[in-house]
């Protein structure tokens, strides 16, 4: 156990803000590229899991808690908020045949 | 300890490129499940041993065999999509690599000094219990009720069409 706050000395704090901006950028490149609504969905899923890293190691660094209370908010949300769309999704499917997102425009008023 | 966390880091990386990437939903699925059991290796890393255990638990478990279980049965095997121009490609590529600019800038601003850093059982069950029940309490209940609002969601939206197929059937 006392060797794990060795990674706290020896890494610095912007190589964990490098690495989760490049989560990030990744993530939205998902969004904004692919046309498949799952694999947008999942997409969202690595944005979370990039900021919730971001929180965490904000933590770790300054010895407080709070943050990590706030990763298992986001974890609830995320988790409220997957299942709410993924039935959204199969919904749309049913009436569209299809999970393209330009052809989930009927939303429009 | 250096060494563990660049590959953790590069591996991270290259399995959400590859969440991107692949054409099969599937394929992507099972790279998403290799990022958060990376993430969670991270979480160990940074001494955060509960939110691991919650994170293998909750986006490796439930979220995941959720998402497998939404693509087994749309049976999108057929749908492969491909790109009709690229355009479009090149103004996503170049909005999220300008926030990506945006946040590389910002971190050579960034002061946090690991002077406070230290406590080893921040991440424990029992601090993380404290802490959560003393002074975030409310904010959990507020939880709860997002729960229950997403559930009666989910049951209303599947209810909706029920009715409509059976004033289908019945005329």
């Amino acid at each position: 156990m006392n060797h794990i706050p060795e990674i706290i000395r020896t890494i610095p704090f912007t190589h964990y803000l490098v690495l989760c901006s490049c989560l990030f950028f990744v993530g939205l490149l998902g969004v904004l590229i692919r046309k498949n609504v799952i694999i947008v969905f999942m997409c969202i899923e690595i944005l979370l899991n990039a900021v919730n890293l971001m929180m965490v190691a904000a933590s770790a660094y300054r010895g407080d808690s709070a943050g990590q209370i706030m990763v298992l908010f986001t974890m609830a949300v995320a988790a409220a908020e997957v299942s709410v769309g993924l039935a959204i999704i199969v919904m749309m499917y049913k009436n569209l045949k299809t999970t393209n997102i330009d052809l989930f425009d009927q939303l429009k008023g | 300890m250096d060494k563990i966390f660049y590959t953790l880091s590069i591996l991270t990386i290259f399995t959400a490129i590859m969440v991107v990437a692949s054409k099969h939903p599937i394929r992507s699925i099972l790279y998403l499940v290799a990022t958060f059991f990376l993430i969670s290796a991270h979480y160990v890393l940074l001494n955060a041993q509960f939110l691991a255990l919650v994170n293998v638990v909750v986006y490796a478990g439930a979220i995941m065999v959720l998402f497998l279980f939404v693509v087994m049965f749309l049976n999108l095997n057929k749908d492969i999509e491909r790109f009709k121009s690229w355009i479009p490609a090149f103004a996503a590529l170049i909005s999220a690599g300008t926030l990506l600019m945006i946040f590389l800038s910002a971190t050579r601003t960034s002061q946090l000094t690991i002077e406070s850093a230290g406590s080893h059982d921040i991440g424990l069950v029992e601090t993380i219990g404290e802490v959560l029940y003393r002074d975030y309490l409310f904010p959990m209940e507020i939880c709860s009720v997002l729960f229950l609002v997403a559930m009666i969601g989910i049951v209303l939206l599947n209810r909706k069409e029920k009715v409509n197929t059976q004033n289908v059937m019945q005329p």
